[in-house]
C-alpha cells in the first residue's frame, strides 16, 4: 500500500512509523462526495425518532439527577449497551476497518488497546463508583476530601479531555458528512452541533442515553450484516478469507511492478505485526494511555451513576465489554472483506488504485458491495448517527462538571437547589455546543490525529490516578491527590505538544525536533502523577491531612458494601 | 454515614472477609490482564518473526489467534469476575446488611 493518497487517514498513519501510534483512529481530510439522498433520508428518520424520544425523555427530566443519570433508573444491559455506544464511534468503525483493510494484522493491535481498559474498570472501580458516587467521578475523588481544590481539580480534568475528544469528534462529522452525504464540512458541524444541544438540554441523561442505545444496537446489527456475508462468501472459514486476501494483497503488489518475491512478502505482510509498534516504550506507552485512559474518560464513567446499585454497575461493564470485543471482531472481518470485495471493484476505485474518498471509507464501500445503496444509506445514517450520541455523552459530562463540581459543590457550598443547578448545566450544555460548533469549524484544516489519544493519555494521568488512589489509599490526602493530579494533568499536555505528532506533524516544526521522543506521554505522565500523590500525601502532616486519612475508614465501608449510598435501592 | 455505623460495619467480621477478597481478587485479575495485554505488546514490539510465523498449512500465522485470544481473554476474565461478585460478593453484602442494619 504506497500509494496511500494523502486523504488516507489512520492508516497512512498507522503504516508510517514514529508518530504513527499516536493516531487517534481521527477521520482527517475527505473528499467531498456526490449528494447521498439515501442516506440522508435514513438519516432524518434516525432524527425525527430520537427527537420523540427526547420528547418522551423531556418529560421525565425534572431535577438535576434526572439530568445528569437518567434518576438512576436504566438497567445493567441497557447502560453496557448505551457505555458500548459510547466507545464504538465511527473513528474506530471506520479507523479501524481501513487499517485493518490497509495492513491487516496491525488494525487488530490498534483494535486490542482500545478492549483491554475495561476489565481493569471492573475490577477496581465500577462497583466503588456506584458506591460512592452521585453525579460525576469528582464524588467520588472528593468524597472525603476538602471539595473545593478537589472538585476544581477534577472538573479541570474533565473539562480538558472532553474538549479534546469533542473536537476530534466535531472535525470527525465534518469530514464524514462531506464523504457520506456529500454536504458542506460546516453543516454537519452545526448539524450535529444543534442535535446535540436538543438532546441533551431536554432529554438529559435519559434521551442520551436512549440514543446511544438505539445507535449501539444498529451499529451492531449493521456491523454483524457486513461482516457475516464477508464470511458467508468464504464458507465461513477463516483460512479461506485470510487466504483470499493474501492472495489478493500479492496480486497488486505484482501489478503495482513489484518482482514476485516482493510481492508474495508484501501480501503475507498483512498476516503479522508490521510498522504499528516502533520502539517498545512507545508501545507500552501508548498501551497505557489506551488501557488506564478508560478507567478515566468522565462520559464514561458518569454512566456509573445512571444504573440503580453496584451489581447493575457490574452488569454494565460486562455488557459493555462484550459488545466492544464483539464489535471489534466485527470490525476486522469486515477490513478483511474489504480487501476481497473493495480492492478489486474498479468501480471503488479511482484511476491510481486508491480508494474513492480516501481509505476511511473500507467499510462504507463495503456497505454497498454486499448490501447494495439502501445498505449503504444505512451504514452511513449509523455512521452520523455515531458521531452525535458520542458527542451528546461528551457534552452531558462537561456540562454536569461545570454545574454539579463547580457551580453547585464550589460555588454554592452544595446548598444550590437542584431547579438552580439544572438552569446551570443547560447554559452550560449551549455554551459547550457553540465552543464545540466554532472549535470543530476552526480545526478543520488541522491534522488531528493526536487528540484522541491525547485525550485518553490525559484520563490516564490525571482523572484515574486520583480516582484510584482516592477509593484504595487510605494515606492519600487532599494536598496530595490535587498536587498529583495536576502534576498528571500538566505533563501529559506538555509531554504530548513536544511529541513527534504534535511538535512535527501538526505545528509544523522540522522533523527531529521534538524533544520527547515518544508517541505517548502516558508512562511518564502516569507515573509523575502516582509518585507526585504518594509524595505530597506521606509529606502532608497538616490538619487536613488527618482529616482525610481519618475519613477513609466511613468510605471504605461505604464503597465496599453500598451502604448509604446514593439511590442504592431498598434502603 | 454515621461514623459509629461504619465502625461496627468496620470490625464486623463478613466485612473484613468481603473487602479482603474483593481487593486482592481485583488485583490480581489486573494483574493477570497486564500480563496478557503486554505480554502481547512486547511480542509486537521484540518478535515479530514468531507472530508472522505460519501453522498449519495455509497462510494462517501465529499472532492472528493470539490477537483474536487476547480479546476473547479480556471478556472472558470480565465475567470470571462478575460471576464471582454476583455470588460471593453479593451475598457477603447482604449478610453485613443484615447483620448491622436490624
Amino acid at each position: 500500500m504506497k500509494t496511500t493518497t494523502k486523504f488516507a487517514l489512520p492508516l497512512a498513519a498507522l503504516v508510517g512509523a514514529g508518530a504513527a501510534i499516536a493516531a487517534g483512529g481521527d477521520l482527517g481530510q475527505a473528499v467531498k462526495q456526490a449528494t447521498n439522498w439515501t442516506a440522508i433520508s435514513m438519516f432524518a428518520i434516525f432524527v425525527v425518532f430520537t427527537l420523540f424520544i427526547t420528547k418522551w425523555a423531556a418529560a421525565k427530566t425534572k431535577s438535576a439527577a434526572d439530568f445528569y443519570t437518567a434518576g438512576g433508573g436504566i438497567t445493567g444491559f441497557q447502560n453496557g449497551l448505551a457505555i458500548a455506544g459510547d466507545y464504538m464511534s465511527a473513528a474506530s468503525f471506520l479507523g479501524i476497518s481501513a487499517a485493518v483493510m490497509a495492513s491487516g494484522f496491525d488494525g487488530l493491535i490498534y483494535s486490542i488497546g482500545f478492549l483491554v481498559g475495561w476489565p481493569v474498570v471492573t475490577f477496581l472501580l465500577a462497583e466503588r463508583l456506584r458506591n460512592l458516587g452521585k453525579f460525576t467521578f469528582a464524588d467520588v475523588a472528593a468524597f472525603r476530601f476538602n471539595q473545593t481544590p478537589v472538585r476544581v481539580f477534577a472538573a479541570s480534568g474533565t473539562l480538558v479531555v472532553v474538549a479534546f475528544y469533542l473536537i476530534a469528534q466535531m472535525v470527525g462529522a465534518g469530514q464524514l458528512i462531506k464523504l457520506l452525504f456529500g454536504l458542506e464540512y460546516w453543516m454537519a458541524v452545526v448539524i450535529v452541533g444543534g442535535l446535540m444541544m436538543v438532546y441533551v438540554l431536554f432529554g438529559g441523561m435519559t434521551a442520551t442515553t436512549w440514543v446511544q442505545i438505539i445507535k449501539a444496537i444498529m451499529l451492531l446489527f449493521g456491523a454483524t450484516f457486513m461482516a457475516g456475508a464477508v464470511l458467508w462468501h468464504f464458507g465461513f472459514s477463516p483460512e479461506a478469507m485470510f487466504a483470499g486476501a493474501v492472495k489478493i494483497k500479492t496480486d497488486l503488489a505484482l501489478s503495482s511492478g513489484k518482482t514476485a518475491e516482493e510481492a508474495s512478502k508484501l501480501g503475507n505482510a498483512i498476516m503479522g505485526p508490521g510498522g504499528f509498534v516502533k520502539d517498545p516504550i512507545s508501545a507500552i506507552s501508548f498501551g497505557m494511555a489506551l488501557m488506564f485512559g478508560t478507567a478515566g474518560l468522565p462520559h464514561i464513567l458518569m454512566r456509573f451513576f445512571t444504573v440503580p446499585n453496584a451489581k447493575e454497575a457490574r452488569k454494565s461493564v460486562m455488557w459493555a465489554t462484550t459488545w466492544i470485543g464483539y464489535f471489534y471482531i466485527l470490525t476486522f472481518i469486515i477490513g478483511f472483506g474489504a480487501i476481497t470485495f473493495v480492492l478489486t471493484n474498479p468501480s471503488f476505485l479511482d484511476a491510481k488504485g486508491a480508494l474513492l474518498g480516501g481509505n476511511n471509507m473500507a467499510a462504507i464501500h463495503l456497505a454497498n458491495a454486499v448490501g447494495g445503496n439502501v445498505f449503504l444509506g444505512f451504514i452511513s445514517a449509523v455512521a452520523f448517527a455515531t458521531i452525535l450520541a458520542v458527542v451528546a455523552g461528551l457534552t452531558l459530562s462537561g456540562a454536569s462538571a461545570v454545574s454539579h463540581d463547580l457551580y453547585a459543590t464550589v460555588i454554592k457550598n452544595g446548598k444550590a437547589d437542584s431547579a438552580a443547578e439544572l438552569r446551570v448545566s443547560r447554559i452550560t450544555t449551549v455554551c459547550l455546543g457553540v465552543v464545540a460548533v466554532v472549535l470543530g469549524i476552526a480545526f478543520e484544516k488541522q491534522n488531528i490525529a493526536f487528540m484522541v489519544s491525547l485525550a485518553f493519555a490525559i484520563a490516564a494521568s490525571a482523572n484515574f490516578p486520583v480516582l484510584l488512589m482516592s477509593v484504595l489509599w487510605k494515606g492519600c490526602t487532599t494536598r496530595g491527590a490535587v498536587i498529583g493530579g495536576f502534576l498528571g494533568l500538566a505533563s501529559s499536555v506538555a509531554l504530548t505538544v513536544v511529541s513527534p505528532a504534535v511538535w512535527e506533524v501538526t505545528l509544523g516544526n522540522p522533523k527531529g525536533s521534538a524533544l520527547f521522543p515518544y508517541a505517548s506521554p502516558a508512562l511518564f505522565s502516569m507515573t509523575l502523577a502516582f509518585v507526585g500523590i504518594w509524595l505530597f500525601s506521606v509529606l502532608d502532616s497538616s490538619k487536613r491531612g488527618a482529616q482525610d486519612r481519618a475519613g477513609f475508614l466511613a468510605q471504605q465501608v461505604r464503597s465496599e458494601t453500598g451502604i448509604g449510598a446514593s439511590g442504592a435501592s431498598g434502603h | 454515614m454515621e461514623s459509629d455505623l461504619a465502625t461496627r460495619i468496620a470490625a464486623n467480621p463478613k466485612y473484613r472477609e468481603l473487602k479482603s477478597i474483593r481487593t486482592s481478587f481485583g488485583l490480581w485479575l489486573t494483574l493477570a490482564m497486564m500480563v496478557v495485554y503486554y505480554g502481547f505488546i512486547l511480542l509486537v514490539a521484540f518478535n515479530k518473526p514468531l507472530l508472522a510465523s505460519r501453522v498449519g498449512e495455509g497462510v494462517m500465522t501465529l499472532g492472528m489467534p493470539l490477537g483474536l485470544g487476547v480479546i476473547v481473554f479480556t471478556v472472558v476474565i470480565t465475567a470470571v469476575y462478575v460471576r464471582r461478585a454476583n455470588s460471593t460478593f453479593d451475598r457477603l453484602s447482604e449478610e453485613i446488611n443484615q447483620a448491622v442494619l436490624k
